[in-house]
């Protein structure tokens, strides 16, 4: 049996399939095919949750997505738990654990409901105007205590094991619900030839059909029209029809997100499924048939469990065969509702009454409840409700008082009308207008090439809606380019028409003040607080909404949002449309995170660039740091060495023997072209004309405020050809700033500029033993200091293989840097170290290559500079042309504050104690005794031991640096003062002859 | 995600493809050395930021690489048009549309009192 | 004005809250005032109650195109810190972190200022030097920020992960315990009450068609759809539109306006007890009294006034998120926006005189406008009052894009949020 409130014959779903749940431990039957919330209910179970604030008991309100109480904890495994889930839109699968929320010790009996006593006390906005005093009181003590009864679910505690997938697809047409609508258009499109995707979020077609029972369309009933065309859609090439998707955000340029759960409704899903996956949709047309909302009635205690929607009542009851209650009331300002009355009595369930608030309801259902026997209350208003943890029976009352009735009803279906659903249509930025007539908001100006269909739209007739839907198919096809294919027609006819509709508080929700008729459930906003809220001085829509939060639940105020707006019409005096409307933003329904992350995760979030010699580094043993997306070897201990050892061993053996270095992360541009020079010498601060071939040069690149951008050492391979190195973060925006240039403002110069990055691998090999290493592999380049000196560039061979052979030092010995071929590159590598290791030679990494660039004073920019800082800040004047009549920079470096006399220098800095390591990015002081706020006159950018020095060394930014060589300042610690001397910047070969070896 | 039509590839393409370079026609000075610190700060800092249509510069830098200029719209992002560097700032002369009908999010939101 | 108190609250209770009256007052426009602000943000409402409250000046108009609170002030990640690199920058933060301390007293009314902890995440070296400098100079300044390892840190945080394996792992973090949140409705509401007590005229759906002068150049007033307003001084704090405002006196600043976009999940039980920002990965998060983790995204890359950005910007940031909290990857997202924020090239703000006699400008706030609120409010008051700039906003002047004494926060870090 799967649950008391089965209705045998009734619905759709097949008896035999049956799954197993456990609902807060009761293990329960359900059909395949049901919500948690329809096998809940045929459970005879409407209890389901504590609300936000009051923790007032909670049932299941819809059947839809728009539910705001019915929010469960869906398990599937310990690490696969998920809060907030919506039993209307969950499908049960066998072994699912669910459990309620937001109850404590347990959901019929809640300690947290002492909170609807204290309700009076927790009117809308009552916390800005207490938990002042004392002070610290609103961190320590209210603002913990109210945290802990807010929130819903619990958040997951374990990482997600699930894997999403995500994929962009572009379509002719896209259609936004398979409803009638939505069919209908489809339909239109496909057979016009277009492209056509049709995405709906129920597991299946037929959108509103899912209620309906009378419906007739092309001779058949609805529901089954609609299978048979979602069926007929699915299998034209041309289509691609998603159920279970829900399209959640309507961006720029027809840009449309749509996510797909593909899994969560099965019990045992294939490992390779994703869980969920996202469509990312570019559409020449989106056709919007997302039809609308049922209103629930605000009247006085209208929250309790057992009252719900009635066209949520009539689906449960047609679609998945369960009866709502036994004994069932209709509490309704529309005619829709009458139909779940005679649908349940049909059923053989007992309709109490319906109580309809208005004097004249349609008279064609009026006439029918005549014949089906039911009794109608016009002109009457339920006034209040009674029953604990399920509705026990309402209050009616004549409108304009008088004396109440008590009926007794195990449920209480609702309806105030229906909302069209206009939510991606302003996502869309298009322009909503309020239908004085029908009071209702609906699409009027389009902002985007979409077109609304059907309820949406506000089309209430049967045959105006298809008709509408197969137009706007066929037009939006055409206008996408499609251009076969027969026009499609169709009719169709329902039971009734409808007619009514209410905003806002009902009769006997009254102007009172301590009355709770709840607007938006999940937030326990009430009428009364819409109202505080007006006469507390919210005049604007969107402060009535941030004061009382109606509407800002995880439903977002789908079936909240009109009624506060006519609550707070009516309290202004006003007309709605003058009020105004909150706004609708993405997501129609939230998505999960891991949905939008998709595949980028782990090791694909951000993927980690590698050079050609990484596994040779990992074999030996190298620890990486991240520059930029590189992963770099960063030294190499060796066994029993921390960092320190083995950075002073490395620093030690370079100086005294030599070393091998990976350098192939540093950002190469290739620079050809007859005006080549004349480029450079444009983007470059330094003149590159008399720089002969086969001799290179260190740049400096500025921006054009002056402002040191980008270093690196530039080789004239030819007359027209350069080969530019930048730094290992810098290159990409290098050569984007380049590209600029040459594009937009020196279009005129014949240059072509091609990264090259990824072409070389480059091994630096410095130290005194540098030529010896590489010596007996180079072919046909005669490295002797004559023939090749400091700052020379020449192309040979190596190992046999082309290279790009560099006589450069960032070290300030000897050194060459090796460019290969990157497929070469780890084998020019092991050939090298072959000849490196037994010499005595190290491989050494990006430390030590700090710790010898240090020590001779070579700046590393990004770390000795800011982004404030200008050449002449840097010591590095010598590299600024004063000849050239521009270059990138020039007008920037000469500003008044950019010449003003103390501005911060990089100088060196030696501690008193040279045992002190100082700390890099400690502040510098000129009188360790002044009181706080210090003046500080700058920082250390980069601080080591140098093992060569046989001391701290230190580079910094000082205010007037270069005037105080030689004097005393301090660095103040937390724990102690730090004195340290003002030096040049060379710390080790000071002539520099070492370079020459 | 805006959709964009790269006058050199003749295709619209994905925003991703493409990066923003700040306004158009903005003509680096030829005597830059010689400007004033009023013409410098007017130069690299000083921008109309238009609330409507704004000429502005971009790059399709996954695809050709050639920047190219636009004519945008900045209350609904619509591009009017897209043309070649170096082309002159086109005429549009037809009024171009601009956010009128276009719900932004303050005017959808409303009065106050 | 009536006290508000836990005595008052209860006393209503006991009379269904019918004893509340507005906020604030709705007055007509007076025909000419001493002061008007044009921008009824939490900067122009704040400025407008120190100027009564601190200069005695009381005949002042806040005029508000839409409702109060409406731009920046309302879309914002409410995320409050003061550890900034620049004097310049220290110095206007550092003073709005001492006024936040006690703005819930000062305006009767509770902001909510939770000084749960900023932790900002170290991942590399370049972090770790960018934030040793910063806690070293904020120490001298006398600010609060201090380094934590990658342990002490996921014992701050416990969601967080820290595993050497991560793609970038966590090598460490700066604390600013002060720092944490405030509920941006109340900072804009707060200000807007204790102003309209003390007699400022709070006029909202005034929307600013355009600046009149004299002969001398010096500003009358504005022309507005509800007619002209005289004022004396002017002074402009509308983030988003200051552009568009100072054509009106054409002026060109150096100013763009991006979408900066944010988003918040579907409300959870605490677990996430401060706020967390990594500059290398791009993010920040919080978790909102609610119980909605509330994220910030960045920029587009293109000006727009749409208030709308990219489904890829959000993206972005929420592969950041999950990379730094995996648990969080089931987690759902409720609703994302955008703001438009007014960036200048240095990331800091402009704040003084303009060419324009009369006329006073607060702008540029980029996205640090709402930790600014009430020292920039404050200093903003000063300006306008005493026709130049306090002490502690002498360097945000427009005039620096002349010299080039740029407060460069963005270049000191990645990302200046």
């Amino acid at each position: 049996m799967s649950g008391v409130n089965r209705i045998s014959g009734a619905g759709r779903l097949t008896p035999a399939r049956s799954a197993r749940f456990t609902f807060d431990g009761r293990t329960l039957t359900a059909l395949e095919g049901d919500t948690v919330a329809s096998a809940l209910i045929a459970n005879d179970i409407h209890l389901v949750g504590r609300s936000f604030k009051y923790h007032r008991p909670r049932g299941i309100l819809s059947a839809g997505a728009e539910e705001p109480n019915a929010l469960l904890d869906v398990a599937r495994d310990a690490a696969r738990r998920q809060p907030n889930v919506r039993a209307t839109v969950q499908e049960v699968f066998d072994g699912m654990k669910v459990s309620s929320q937001n109850r404590w010790p347990s959901l019929a009996f809640d300690i947290g409901g002492f909170n609807d006593l204290l309700s009076p006390f927790f009117a809308a906005g009552f916390y800005y105007k207490t938990f002042m005093w004392p002070k610290a009181a609103w961190h320590k003590l209210y603002e913990p205590f109210i945290r802990r009864a807010a929130g819903l679910g619990v958040a997951p505690t374990e990482a997600d094991p699930d894997h999403y997938s995500s994929r962009y697809v572009h379509c002719d047409v896209l259609v936004v619900g398979a409803g009638i609508a939505g069919l209908a258009a489809a339909l239109a499109a496909a057979k016009a030839g277009a492209k056509v995707i049709l995405c709906d979020e129920q597991p299946g077609v037929g959108g509103a059909l899912h209620y309906d029972s009378g419906t007739v369309i092309d001779g058949k009933p609805g529901y089954d029209w609609a299978q048979a065309t979602g069926k007929a859609l699915a299998a034209m090439d041309n289509v691609t029809l998603l159920t279970r998707t829900t399209a959640f955000g309507y961006y720029n340029h027809n840009f449309v997100g749509l996510v797909e759960r593909v899994t969560d409704h099965l019990a045992s899903p294939e490992k390779s499924l994703p869980r969920e996956r996202l469509w990312q949709v570019r559409a020449k047309k989106v056709i919007l048939a997302n039809g609308a909302i049922e209103r629930h009635m605000v009247f006085a205690n209208n929250d309790r469990p057992g009252i719900m929607l009635a066209s949520a009542g009539r689906t449960y009851l047609n679609h998945f065969g369960v009866a709502v209650g036994k004994r069932v009331g209709v509490y309704t300002a529309h005619d829709s509702a009458y139909e779940a009355a005679f649908d349940l009595k049909k059923a053989g369930v007992t309709v109490a009454a319906i109580v309809d608030c208005r004097e004249k309801p349609g008279e064609a259902v009026l006439a029918k409840a005549r014949e089906l026997g039911i009794e109608v209350l016009a002109g009457h208003s339920v006034v209040n409700t009674t029953g604990k943890l399920r509705i026990a029976s309402i209050n009616v009352a004549r409108n304009g008082g008088g004396a109440s009735r008590k009926i007794a009803v195990d449920a209480l279906l609702v309806s105030a009308g229906w909302t069209p659903s206009v939510h991606l249509f302003s996502q869309s930025r298009g322009k909503v207008k309020f239908d004085a007539s029908t009071e209702r908001f609906l699409p009027g100006t389009y902002a985007q090439e979409c077109l609304s269909v059907g309820a949406c739209n506000g089309t209430d007739d049967l045959q105006a809606t298809i008709d509408e839907a197969l137009a706007a198919g066929e037009l939006a096809a055409r206008a996408a380019g499609a251009e076969g294919g027969a026009q499609v027609t169709l009719t169709g006819r329902n039971a009734f028409e409808w007619t009514g509709g209410m905003h806002g508080a009902a009769e006997g929700a009254g102007a009172d003040t301590t009355v709770k008729a709840f607007i938006d459930f999940q937030h326990d906003v009430c009428a009364k607080d819409i109202r505080l809220a007006v006469r507390e001085g919210m005049h604007s829509i969107e402060h009535i909404k941030r004061f009382t939060t109606n509407g800002m639940a995880s439903d977002q105020g789908k079936l909240s949002n009109m009624h506060g707006l006519a609550i707070a019409a009516e309290a202004l005096g006003k007309e709605i449309p003058a009020v105004g409307l909150t706004t609708f933003r993405q997501p129609y329904t939230p998505v999960t995170f891991g949905t939008i992350v998709s595949h980028s995760r782990g090791s694909l979030f951000d993927p980690a660039r590698k050079t050609p010699m990484h596994a040779w580094e990992e074999a030996h043993g190298a620890e990486f740091e991240d520059v930029g997306n590189w992963k770099r070897a960063w030294f190499y201990p060796q066994a029993g060495e921390d960092m320190h050892e083995a950075v002073a061993r490395e620093c030690k053996t370079v100086r005294d023997v030599a070393g091998v270095f990976d350098a192939s992360t540093l950002g190469k541009i290739e620079v050809v072209g007859p005006d080549a020079a004349k480029f450079l010498n444009l983007m470059y601060t330094n003149a590159w004309d008399n720089l002969k071939p086969g001799r290179c040069r260190y740049g400096i690149m500025l921006r054009e405020d002056g402002f040191i951008y980008d270093d690196g050492v530039v080789g004239r391979m030819a007359e027209d050809r350069f080969h530019v190195t930048t730094t290992t973060g810098g290159a990409p925006r290098v050569l984007q700033h380049m590209e600029d240039y040459l594009q937009t403002e020196f279009p005129h110069l014949k240059v072509w500029l091609t990264s090259t990055t990824e072409q070389w691998a480059v091994i630096a090999v410095q130290g005194p033993k540098a030529r010896e290493i590489i010596a007996p592999l180079v072919e046909g380049i005669d490295l002797s200091n004559g023939a090749f000196p400091h700052m020379s560039v020449a192309e040979g061979k190596i190992c046999g293989v082309p290279t790009r052979l560099f006589r450069m030092s960032f070290t300030g010995e000897l050194g060459f840097e090796v460019n290969v071929p990157a497929d070469y590159g780890q084998a020019v590598w092991e050939a090298i170290w072959a000849r490196a290791e037994p010499m005595g030679a190290c491989a050494y990494g990006t430390e030590t290559m700090h710790v010898l660039r240090a020590e001779k004073g070579y700046i590393i920019v990004g770390q000795d500079t800011d982004g404030t800082v200008t050449p002449h800040d840097a010591g590095l004047s010598w590299a600024v042309s004063k000849k050239k009549p521009d270059f990138v920079g020039i007008r920037g470096l000469t500003r008044p504050d950019l010449v003003k006399e103390g501005r911060k220098q990089l100088v060196g800095l030696l501690t008193k104690d040279p045992k002190v390591v100082l700390e890099e990015g400690a502040q510098i002081v000129a009188d360790p005794n002044e009181p706080k706020p210090m003046t500080m006159l700058g920082h250390v950018t980069s601080s080591y031991w140098s093992s060569n020095c046989g001391r701290s060394i230190a580079l910094a930014l000082v205010a007037g640096g270069q005037a105080r060589l030689g004097q005393t300042l301090y660095v103040p610690m937390a724990d102690r003062t730090i004195a340290v001397e003002v030096s040049d910047m060379v710390f080790f070969d000071k002539e520099g002859g070492r370079l020459h070896g | 995600m805006l959709l964009i039509y790269c006058p050199y590839c003749e295709e619209e393409r994905s925003e991703l493809e493409f990066r923003n370079g700040g306004d158009a026609h903005i003509a680096r000075p030829t005597n830059m050395a010689e400007i004033s610190d009023e013409e410098f700060e007017a130069y690299f800092f000083l921008r109309d930021n238009p609330k409507g249509v704004i000429f502005e510069r971009w790059r399709h830098v996954h695809g050709c690489g050639r920047f190219f200029n636009a004519a945008r719209d900045t209350i609904s992002d619509r591009f009017l048009t897209t043309y070649k560097a170096g082309e002159p700032k086109p005429d549009l002369n037809e009024k171009p549309k601009t956010g009128a009908e276009v719900e932004t999010y303050e005017a959808l939101e409303g009065a106050a009192q | 004005m009536r006290k508000y108190s836990v005595f008052a609250v209860a006393r209503e209770a006991l009379r269904g809250h019918k004893g509340w009256g507005p906020h604030w007052a709705s007055p007509e426009p007076r025909k000419q005032y001493d002061v008007i602000i044009i921008g009824g943000g939490g900067h122009g409402l704040g400025a407008a109650y120190y100027l009564a409250k601190e200069h005695g000046i009381t005949n002042v108009a806040v005029l508000e195109k839409g409702w109060i609170g409406g731009g920046n002030t309302g879309r914002n990640t409410t995320i409050i810190r003061s550890n900034y690199l620049y004097e310049e920058s220290m110095d206007i933060y550092e003073h709005s972190l001492k006024l936040w301390e006690n703005l819930s007293q000062d305006l009767n009314y509770n902001v909510m200022y939770s000084p749960r902890g900023v932790m900002m995440l170290s991942h590399n070296i370049h972090d770790q030097q960018s934030f040793k400098r910063h806690i070293n100079a904020n120490r001298l300044y006398g600010i609060d920020n201090e380094w934590l390892t990658p342990e002490q840190a996921k014992a701050y945080c416990p969601p967080l992960d820290i595993a050497k394996t991560a793609r970038y792992p966590v090598n460490g973090a700066a604390l600013q315990r002060r720092g944490g949140t405030a509920r941006h409705d109340a900072v804009a509401w707060g200000y807007a009450r204790a102003a309209s007590d003390r007699g400022v005229h709070i006029i909202q759906n005034c929307e600013v068609t355009g600046i009149r002068r004299d002969e001398t150049g010096r500003v009358t007033g504005v022309d507005t759809n509800r007619g002209f307003i005289g004022a004396k001084k002017i002074g402009i704090s509308a983030a988003g539109h200051t552009s568009t405002l100072m054509q009106m006196v054409d002026v060109r600043v150096p100013l763009q306006s991006q979408p900066l976009q944010a988003l918040v999940s579907e409300p959870l039980k605490p677990i996430f007890p401060c706020v967390v920002m990594s500059n290398s990965v791009h993010a920040y998060i919080s978790q909102s009294d609610k119980g909605e983790f509330v994220i910030g995204a960045g920029t587009d890359q293109y000006n727009s006034y749409s208030q709308t950005g990219g489904l890829q910007i959000i993206t972005h940031t929420l592969d950041a998120i999950c990379e730094l909290f995996p648990m969080f990857r089931r987690v759902k997202m409720m609703r994302q926006w955008g703001g438009i924020v007014d960036v200048t090239q240095d990331r800091s703000p402009i704040q003084g005189v303009t060419p324009v006699p009369g006329l006073y400008l607060n702008a540029g706030w980029g996205t640090g406008g709402f930790k600014a609120t009430p020292g920039s409010a404050n200093l903003f008051a000063h300006l306008i009052a005493r026709g130049e700039p306090h002490r502690l906003a002498a360097g945000l002047t427009l005039e620096r894009f002349r010299t080039g004494r740029l407060i460069d926060e963005a270049a000191a870090a990645a990302v200046a949020h």
